[in-house]
């Protein structure tokens, strides 16, 4: 790496052959990117023997204007504008023979407002490329002049709130359980107990579209009646996030209307419908007064580990852009894959009006989101009221916390359980804003609350002590990997 | 019925040293303070009436506790909450908001069905005051 390749140019340049990508100009280590310029990280590993300059080289020109071979064509072209540049190449500490690579992209290289375009590009081949052994993209900067070319979240934080009328506190889900085989009425029922109970929201699973014991138009109709019921035994907005998840978009568009006549504010998909699919129902919500909610389903394949793939903290930053308002983005605490810095970092993406370089966090680039509405991140996967004071420490007000099991497994009933989540809830913030230090209080917090809500005494003997403490696969490079428990 | 709008209403009723807690976090986040009430609890009666203007140049969280109980004593029988509003750029919204007095018996809400096309029912929500 100490011999700076340099890019041949003139005649020479354009002699038939192959030809170092570096030397066809996709490296440049004086070069400064412009302002306008879309800036991605990536981590890669190349191929023993093969320079790390000369495939961060490889990774700028396969994901712009090169081929494997010298073409003449790129003469017609103002090719050196179009060529994007590798510009610095970083070890990664302590991971020998991994880099981090930084590549400049100028903003005429893709189209504005499409999320398939720009991905096409920045993950189109080069993780298949056979010079690199495993490559992933860690961070991408978008200028405010490419962040104005989407409209972002239909709704955002702030609306929803003001919809809802709920402030000051995180919002309560919960996911119906069993995932699958309840028929439609009985399904109600799940959601009617959980919302009378004191949740704000109660959620389809990502695989409940319309299978053969529960058709999706039974569940739309019962899950409404049940919305309604819990709205006048409580006096609150209540909601329930319907998947309108299909097969095609004709068919998804045929659910998000129904899911609009029954009254519903709010509807689901899943990330594996497609960033097309997501950018176009969310202009649908936008156009209904629809908040729109996102699960991540399937981002785990790419995600999770970390010499290989895509880190969600990208994900987080394109569904902003997409215009989603709720995108489940970790508990830390819960059963799923997440170191609590890391997932922080994503929280602040989806939540923050500009983010700044935090590598602990591992945000490596600074982000101006022009007022792009904030996304609702949602902490949903085995967590429970003994982790509150964890959870509203970690997460602040700004979130939907989801006790699917906490609430449905209650011993004492489904409604009990929502009461105990949400009293542990109120109590903790009641505690937090008096000043209180619920990171190490928290556990006398509830106690003191479970002398007089019983539902809540139950949920912290029957789970208070269940963690989940494994060894994040995903966790920053810059510090040591903290312990939840 | 108790309505559990606002964030600590499953909690019992605040004390008068609970509410001047929670308005002192609020002034010291940078919020004004207001006070609205009302005898319609429907969830989506938006606008409240009113207690004199927002507090934007409060210090100290006694001057709302005493409006407060200036807005009780003319009001004992409705809702009173407390708004914060947050003017930093990106929010320019209520950031919290807690009931602070509420009618010895409240009203229930009525939901009433009609049968719309399909099996779709129409539904409405009514206020029916305690009798």
């Amino acid at each position: 790496m100490n011999v700076q390749p340099k890019a041949v140019t003139g005649k020479e340049r354009y002699k038939a052959g192959v030809m170092k990508y570096a030397q066809m100009g996709y490296w440049d280590a004086d070069y400064e990117p412009k302002p306008t310029d879309i800036l991605a990280l990536f981590r890669i590993t190349p191929q023993d023997g093969v320079d790390p300059i000369e495939a961060a080289a490889a990774v700028a020109g396969e994901s712009s204007t090169a081929t494997w071979t010298v073409v003449w064509t790129d003469r017609l072209t103002a090719c050196d504008k179009y060529r994007a540049k590798a510009y610095r190449v970083d070890p990664v500490p302590n991971n020998p023979g991994q880099y981090f690579c930084y590549v400049a992209y100028d903003l005429d290289l893709f189209e504005e407002g499409s999320i398939a375009n720009l991905t096409a590009s920045i993950i189109g081949n080069v993780f298949s490329f056979k010079p690199l052994k495993a490559a992933r993209l860690e961070d991408m900067h978008f200028p405010v002049a490419y962040v104005k070319t989407y409209k972002g979240p239909p709704t955002g934080i702030v609306v929803e709130r003001e919809r809802l009328d709920k402030f000051g506190r995180p919002l309560l889900g919960a996911t119906t359980k069993p995932k699958l085989g309840l028929s439609g009425k009985n399904y109600g029922r799940v959601v009617y107990e959980a919302l009378k109970g004191g949740l704000d929201f109660v959620k389809d699973d990502e695989n409940i579209n319309s299978q053969p014991f529960m058709h999706w138009r039974d569940r739309f109709l019962y899950v409404m009646e049940a919305v309604n019921r819990a709205q006048a035994v409580t006096g609150e907005v209540k909601g329930h996030y319907l998947n309108i998840t299909a097969g095609t978009m004709e068919e998804m568009y045929r659910r998000a209307q129904f899911a609009k006549e029954l009254g519903s504010c709010i509807v689901m998909i899943d990330l594996i419908i497609g960033y097309t699919a997501i950018q176009s129902i969310s202009e649908w919500c936008r156009q209904n007064d629809m908040i729109l909610h996102l699960h991540r389903a399937g981002h785990g394949t790419y995600t999770r580990q970390k010499n290989h793939g895509v880190s969600f903290r990208v994900i987080a930053k394109w569904m902003r852009m997409a215009g989603v308002d709720h995108i489940h983005a970790g508990t830390a605490v819960g059963k799923l894959e997440g170191d609590p810095m890391t997932v922080q970092g994503y929280y602040n993406i989806c939540r923050e009006m500009k983010n700044e370089v935090d590598l602990p966090r591992g945000i490596f680039f600074e982000q101006d989101w022009a007022s792009l509405r904030r996304m609702m991140p949602v902490a949903s996967g085995g967590i429970h009221a003994g982790q509150m004071h964890q959870l509203l420490d970690l997460f602040g007000d700004e979130v939907v916390l989801q006790f699917g099991g906490g609430t449905i497994g209650h011993p004492m009933g489904i409604q009990a359980g929502a009461q105990a989540n949400r009293v542990a809830l109120e109590a903790m913030v009641l505690a937090r804003n008096e000043g209180r230090d619920i990171r190490n209080e928290g556990p006398e917090i509830l106690r003191d609350a479970a002398r007089w809500c019983q539902p809540l005494r139950a949920a912290l003997d029957t789970w208070g002590d269940i963690t989940f403490n494994y060894t994040s696969t995903d966790t920053s490079d810059f510090v040591p990997t903290p312990s939840v428990a | 019925m108790r309505i559990t709008q606002g964030c600590f209403s499953f909690l019992p009723d605040l004390t008068d040293a609970q509410i001047t807690s929670q308005a002192q976090y609020c002034i010291e986040q940078g919020w004004a303070l207001g006070i609205e009430y009302t005898d319609d609890p429907h969830p989506r009666n938006t606008y409240w009436e009113m207690w004199e203007l927002p507090m934007f140049d409060l210090a100290d969280a006694a001057g709302v506790v005493r409006e407060l109980v200036a807005c009780r004593q003319a009001h004992p029988e409705k809702y009173i909450r407390i708004n914060a509003f947050d003017s930093t750029h990106g929010w320019e919204t209520v950031r919290m908001s807690f009931i602070v007095n509420r009618p010895a018996r409240e009203p229930e809400l009525v939901l009433t069905r009609q049968e719309g096309p399909g099996r779709n029912q129409i539904y409405a929500m009514t206020v029916r005051p305690a009798s």
